[in-house]
């Protein structure tokens, strides 16, 4: 493994399964009584939000307690940051506090590339703008393969806001490399005009379900959008929401996924999302399993030289 | 390759193997009056597989099937973050309560005695067993820290430069116990 995590498109098909691998050991550990390791006792993490965040947050906050760390948080609200302060500075601080990982989200894509290089600390990317989300990717394919026993050749669609979702791109760097069958589905004003090979498109909802195993549904996501995307919610959750009649089409035992936080009835009825078939809750607890395997992993690179 | 081979001396075969299995079930079964409240749990990997055996030699001798579980000590390690690489994680594997159990660790080669010092921090973290012994395959000597085994098959002295190798027939190898010298 590498000193950092920033993206799927920079670490191999072996490092992706070595994650997955490590995380399976993690989420038993995560089924015993005491849920704590002494792994990496001594060892500090920030967590460096520059973009509001609850759930991806608290799942690595869990995760490094879970491992020992020493954490502490770093929000821009209350930062000095917003007195002005430079990026670079925040990270150099940071640095003299001593800590030797960095977890970090910014609206801005490439800002986690920036502090790697000009850092000592493990940096783990946390989501950068339209970017990348890495760690989600990772816990989607581990729950994946704990449903499905084995990704490559599964049929797997990927449906809503593609073009705004760094959730979806590193999901289909991730599964590529996996060896899954992807498709996405939407409205062409929310698919990216530039794909990789071997990726079929939809933009009719009930055409792209037929025969799929998986059904990942993104958020719209309201925050990064301009106006004129498409029409309304109600159009958007007629066409392109997920509700029974449509589960339906995939295969009997197709799973749903999400990344959270759900829009219920904008891209997901509520039916669905507390169906049997959705794994949405299962995604929560493997991300805290995936995020320890991370952390545990790029531990052994710091004193490499 | 063929110095490596060379300068590797066989210190157990098959058949001492077998017997030290059978010495150490007896032993374990004398020293604790029987087998109430007894559990074995290996560690990864090679003490797997002999926990198994020692439980199956029980067996024949006693009728009774001891519960074995898998124990990895990757998490419990004292040098994490001192090599290149993190040892991988295998599975840890304990279905049973060991509160109040005599908990029989089991390893195939006894050295620094750090590996059983995380294993019973690690043990501790699944419950409060009533006491934990310790079985190995091999004692090599050079000892770390206050550990002694309560069954020891054979007592190896070992140079530092030198490693022992356990093969097992479970990863389709032929049970032997190895001796290598390092050409550093």
């Amino acid at each position: 493994m590498q000193k950092d995590l920033v993206s799927i498109s920079e670490i191999s098909k072996d490092d992706i399964e070595l994650i997955l691998d490590t995380a399976s050991s993690f989420r038993d550990v995560l089924r015993r009584d005491i849920k704590k390791v002494p792994t990496l006792r001594g060892k500090t993490v920030v967590n460096l939000f520059f973009e509001p965040s609850t759930r991806t947050r608290t799942s690595f906050e869990l995760a490094e307690k879970r491992l020992s760390t020493d954490v502490f948080n770093f929000s821009v609200p209350t930062s000095s940051v917003v007195k002005g302060e430079s990026l670079l500075d925040t990270v150099r601080t940071i640095q003299s506090y001593g800590a030797d990982y960095i977890v970090i989200r910014h609206s801005a894509s490439g800002v986690p590339h920036f502090i790697a290089q000009n850092s000592a600390a493990s940096v783990i990317n946390a989501g950068d703008g339209i970017n990348e989300h890495p760690t989600q990717a990772l816990l989607d394919a581990f729950t994946i393969r704990e449903q499905k026993k084995e990704i490559k050749g599964l049929e797997i669609a990927l449906v809503g806001d593609i073009v705004h979702s760094r959730v979806a791109r590193s999901n289909i760097l991730c599964l590529l490399k996996l060896g899954a069958n992807l498709r996405l589905i939407g409205p062409p004003t929310l698919i990216p005009n530039t794909l990789p090979k071997g990726i079929k498109v939809f933009y009719d909802m009930d055409e792209g379900l037929n025969g799929v195993d998986v059904i990942m549904m993104l958020r719209i996501q309201m925050e990064r959008m301009g106006k004129g995307f498409f029409p309304s919610t109600r159009e958007y959750f007629k066409l392109w929401g997920i509700n029974q009649e449509r589960l339906a089409i995939a295969c009997k035992d197709a799973i749903v996924m999400h990344p959270g936080p759900m829009n219920r009835g904008i891209e997901i009825s509520s039916e669905v999302a507390d169906c049997p078939q959705s794994v949405i809750l299962e995604q929560v607890t493997n991300g805290i399993a995936v995020r320890m395997a991370v952390l545990y992993l790029l531990g052994g690179s710091k004193n490499a030289e | 390759m063929w110095v490596l081979k060379l300068m590797s001396k066989e210190l157990l075969n098959t058949k001492d193997f077998e017997r030290i299995i059978s010495r150490i079930a007896h032993e374990i079964i004398e020293k604790n009056k029987g087998t109430d409240n007894l559990c074995l749990v290996g560690i990864q990997r090679g003490g797997v597989h002999i926990a198994e055996r020692i439980s199956a030699k029980i067996k024949s001798i006693e009728n009774v099937s001891l519960a074995v579980g898998s124990l990895d000590i990757s998490l419990y390690r004292d040098d994490i973050g001192m090599k290149k690489s993190q040892p991988t994680v295998r599975r840890t594997d304990i279905s049973f309560d060991i509160t109040d159990q005599k908990v029989i660790l089991v390893d195939d080669v006894l050295f620094t005695g750090r590996s059983i010092r995380a294993a019973m921090d690690a043990l501790m973290d699944f419950g409060r067993p009533a006491q934990i012994q310790l079985a190995v395959l091999v004692d090599r000597g050079h000892r770390e820290l206050p550990i002694r085994a309560d069954y020891a098959g054979k007592n190896i002295p070992t140079s530092l430069h030198e490693n022992i190798e356990v093969q097992f027939r479970e990863d389709g190898l032929e049970d032997k116990v190895l001796l290598i010298e390092n050409a550093g």
